[in-house]
């Protein structure tokens, strides 16, 4: 078979550029190992009247520009808000994130005046770096090696967007790209509980502690997302996050795309620096003189494609790219809803995401097990039942927890990811919950538990790091995957890359996707119209 | 380690109910609230227009206890509120009150509020915006301390021509003599109130702080004495008439405070504000004042103003127009004044307009008329602030009416 495009992989970045492509008039396909579409964005239902969110669970990297330009709400996403988090500490009391303005001022208060006032300093700081940053993420990043008209005017558009902020908001920027999360929320709060609730997004999906420089960048990374203009707004994509997957996938058919699941790659066929196709794991060939891979970089590239057709550097740029893996997820199905020790009945930020934790330095304990090779024996974990709105994903007055889990190594130090390391992994996760609420246990129905090493298996994440490679500096912008590659394109004429591994990173925000798309079109000789200015 | 307390009670979830709270329900019959810092304050109680003109013609009550107020004491506590705001406060005695403004580093104003001097070494800070951190920044290395007596100090604003009437029927002696800007300690109804003659409508007019304890007690010995002097209870629509009228500015309608702002343009200097008199270059050093220096010798790029505009009906959120076509600036607060008879406006103009450029200035209005929309360029010309004067404000003593 003979097509325009080729697409590998049907995760929600090679779902957005299929789209776009397909859009524009190509005859495009996607290749899936997996017998359905999603990637690391699914939902699964693995026990009777249960669904989960399996990988990705919650909602608000989305760019808003593409859920429109793709249509998606029309094929039938839904994405709701929730309200309220919490961390609850091991005295009894807990910090709770009310959505109510007024309310958060009041529990900023119960717990510091001074950090009532320096929340508001602290998020008109971030508002601020994601202002900046936002206009961005839809934008390929310029390499500033290159003399070319558009990478010097979009070199320049950056420098003048930076120079726009003003004296003391440049020197914040620099910090904010380079700091710890820990030291930077140490400028704003002095309640331990209040820090380690925040410096949860610095370190979610990172091998790095929240003392690690560049964990502020990752903190900013969570908060540029939004929800109907809510910036830093999360919520559930109604149905799982496989809803989003599932309305790209009607939105690529609607524009007549075609999708092979069950179609594993074997390898790219190149010939004479060129790509001509995929050969697929059964034997078949597709032929495309254009081939987009969804998949991280060093599946793309060393796994599928041989080293020879490749230039020296470009392997050792992707060789030395980092994934380290440090995350896991448990998804648990819940007899019913339950309760917890310090918080009222009903309270409304039980609809939000918990935390058990005391203070930053217990994060970092967690990061220090993570080194040595083993999961945290008090792991940071982001806990959410995401059941007590979405009607969809259990029985009434039944539940679903999404539980994800920081730290845990790829590789174990003493052992293998066997059944029993997963089950005892499991434990400490649940028993750390349990802590906090007596009936959680007896509730349990079934559970499902990914370590990394079963992320990678299973949905193709290199070491099972969720953001196809770390979101540090050193790998980001034109330095994301490899300096000079950093714009959809490879060595290889053809062959381009649209996951995570590629500016501007990973979260389920589709931007990659589009931003590739919109390359790929660019050397077709297409016009160009995503259906948003970017 | 289980955790085996019990339950930690929620906060309180929605508008807070404030010290007179019982009271102003039973006012409240529009069941109109707004959100002040958080609390219940009514917006309207039974009908703006006459709510307004109590405040020019007979006397008024208003809540104004969720201002966030600041006690800063100590030996170093005139140092401390001298740095912290650019008027020079050593002139400040004892007993008297001055309204302020502060600015950061970069002479951008942070906020506006009044001082309160009660002794050497004691002064409250009233304003709208949380001020807890800037002012702990603010006193590092100095003998103070900043506490937030919000919650503590209950605040009813009585203001109108009859008001020093009512206040003497309820016997406080010498409260004709209390000068504009003066506080005095007196009791009513055997509760201890400290009164300054302060207020936001530019009228003849008073401040009363006290205990909340006290609040109920007070407040229904103000409205029996009232009955006899037209006293009305008013919500914040009324106020925002007076204001307007008596030439003040309001924090997040008229200027955003550069501790707020995304956007770092944003903000605006003294100059900007037409604050240049509340700015002591001359004092030692203050927040903001190398900035200020500077600034105080360049043209502001921007230049908050007071407008007058023909015809009758208010610029609400008007773009203003030089020669009817170029876009220099924007309304922020606009009033048909009952009391003027005048249409009036606070308008930003971008330089050199409402500076070197003041004429032919347009405001572009939009009138509805029975569901349709009109379009309508109304001439303005630049005025002086306040729109309302009127002796009996400072008159001391006053008259009764």
């Amino acid at each position: 078979m003979t097509y325009d495009a080729i697409i590998v992989g049907a995760g929600h970045n090679g779902l957005t550029a299929a789209c776009f492509m397909a859009r524009a008039g190509l005859k495009t396909v996607i290749v899936e190992k997996e017998d359905h579409v999603g990637g690391a964005a699914v939902s699964l239902s693995l026990t009777p009247g249960w669904t989960y969110s399996n990988c990705s669970y919650v909602c608000s990297l989305l760019r808003p520009e593409i859920i429109r330009a793709l249509e998606l709400p029309k094929h039938g996403l839904q994405v709701i808000p929730y309200e309220g988090g919490a961390v609850f500490d091991s005295k009894g009391d807990y910090f709770a994130y009310m959505s109510d303005h007024d309310a958060l001022r009041r529990e900023l208060i119960r717990h510091s005046p001074r950090d009532a006032d320096g929340y508001e300093r602290y998020a008109r700081a971030v508002m601020r770096q994601c202002k900046f940053i936002k206009p961005l993420l839809l934008r390929t990043a310029p390499d500033p090696a290159s003399l070319k008209p558009r990478d010097i005017s979009e070199l320049l558009y950056i420098l003048k967007r930076f120079h726009g902020l003003g004296a003391r908001e440049m020197a914040e920027t620099v910090r904010f790209w380079t700091m710890s999360i820990a030291e930077y929320l140490d400028q704003y709060f002095e309640t331990p509980m209040i820090k380690a609730y925040i410096a949860g997004s610095g370190i979610i999906g990172t091998g790095l502690g929240p003392y690690s420089p560049g964990t502020a960048y990752v903190l900013l990374h969570h908060y540029m997302g939004e929800v109907d203009g809510a910036i830093g707004a999360w919520g559930f994509a109604r149905g799982g996050m496989g809803s989003i997957t599932q309305a790209m996938a009607r939105s690529f058919q609607a524009a007549g795309g075609e999708i092979r699941t069950g179609a594993g790659l074997d390898r790219f066929i190149i010939k004479g620096g060129k790509v001509r196709g995929v050969a697929l794991a059964n034997g078949d060939e597709l032929m495309a003189d254009t081939v987009v891979s969804g998949m991280d970089v060093r599946r793309t590239f060393i796994d599928h494609t041989e080293e020879k057709e490749l230039p020296q550097d470009f392997v050792k740029g992707v060789k030395r790219y980092r994934f380290r893996g440090s995350s896991g997820k448990l998804n648990i199905a819940l007899d019913g809803m339950p309760t917890f020790t310090a918080a009222p009945k009903d309270a409304s930020f039980l609809r939000g995401d918990l935390h058990f934790l005391d203070d930053m330095e217990e994060i970092e304990r967690a990061y220090d097990d993570w080194k040595d090779g083993k999961w945290s024996a008090s792991p940071y974990v982001d806990f959410l039942i995401p059941t007590q709105i979405d009607p969809t994903m259990a029985p009434p007055g039944k539940h679903y927890a999404t539980i994800f889990v920081q730290y845990a190594p790829y590789e174990l130090a003493d052992g293998q990811w066997d059944d029993a390391n997963r089950e005892a992994f499991a434990e400490t996760v649940i028993s750390k919950i349990a802590r906090h609420s007596s009936d959680f246990r007896k509730l349990i129905v079934h559970k499902e538990v990914r370590t990394p090493k079963d992320i990678e298996d299973q949905v193709g994440l290199t070491e099972g790091n969720i953001f196809q490679g770390e979101l540090t500096f050193d790998q980001l912008l034109f330095n994301r995957p490899v300096p000079g590659y950093a714009q959809y394109r490879s060595p290889i004429k053809g062959l381009y890359m649209c996951g995570s591994s590629t500016h501007p990173g990973g979260g389920v925000m589709g931007a990659p996707g589009a931003n590739a798309a919109r390359e790929v079109l660019s050397d077709l000789g297409h016009r160009i119209d995503m259906g948003f200015s970017a | 380690m289980a955790a085996t307390a019990n339950p930690v009670p929620l906060v309180h979830l929605g508008l807070e109910p404030g010290p007179f709270h019982e009271r102003l329900i039973a006012h409240n019959r529009q069941q109109a609230w707004m959100n002040w810092m958080g609390y219940a304050s009514p917006s309207v109680l039974d009908t703006v227009e006459f709510e307004y003109f109590a405040i020019r013609n007979q006397s008024t009550l208003f809540d104004i206890s969720p201002m966030c107020k600041y006690a800063i004491t100590g030996p170093d506590a005139e140092a401390v509120v001298n740095r912290l705001v650019t008027r020079d406060m050593r002139k400040l005695k004892p007993g008297r009150v001055a309204y302020c403004i502060w600015c950061d580093e970069d002479g951008q104003v942070v906020d506006d509020g009044t001082i309160f001097r009660y002794s050497d070494t004691e002064f409250r800070l009233c304003c709208q915006e949380p001020q807890l951190s800037w002012l702990e920044d603010i006193a590092w290395g100095f003998d103070v301390e900043i506490s937030d007596v919000t919650r503590e100090v209950a605040g009813l604003a009585l203001q109108g021509p009859t008001s020093c009437a009512l206040l003497k029927d309820l016997g406080l002696a010498g409260i004709e003599t209390l000068k504009p800007f003066g506080i005095a300690e007196f009791k009513i109804a055997g509760s201890e109130v400290s009164i300054s003659r302060t207020g936001f409508t530019g009228d003849l007019g008073y401040e009363l702080w006290m205990d909340p304890a006290d609040a109920l007690n007070v407040w229904d010995a103000l409205v029996a004495a009232g009955r006899l002097r037209g006293l009305r209870v008013i919500g914040y629509e009324a106020l925002e008439m007076a204001r307007i009228e008596a030439g003040f500015l309001l924090p997040k309608v008229d200027f955003l405070s550069a501790q707020t702002v995304l956007r770092a343009n944003r903000a605006s200097t003294p100059y900007e504000l037409g604050l240049d008199w509340l700015v002591a270059l001359d004092k030692p050093h203050f927040n903001g004042r190398r900035a200020l220096l500077d600034l105080s010798k360049k043209t502001p790029r921007r230049k908050l103003v007071a407008i007058e505009i023909e015809r009758d009906k208010p610029a609400h959120n008007a773009l203003v127009y030089h020669r009817k076509t170029r876009e220099v600036g924007m309304v922020t607060s606009a009033l048909w004044s009952p009391t003027c008879k005048r249409n009036i406006a606070y308008a930003w103009l971008d330089a050199p307009y409402g500076q070197s450029v003041t004429d032919n200035l347009w405001v572009e209005i939009y009138l509805q008329k029975e569901i349709r929309w009109q379009r309508r360029m109304a001439r303005c010309q630049l005025v002086d602030k306040p729109f309302f004067v009127h002796p009996r404000r400072a008159a001391t003593p006053p008259a009764d009416h």
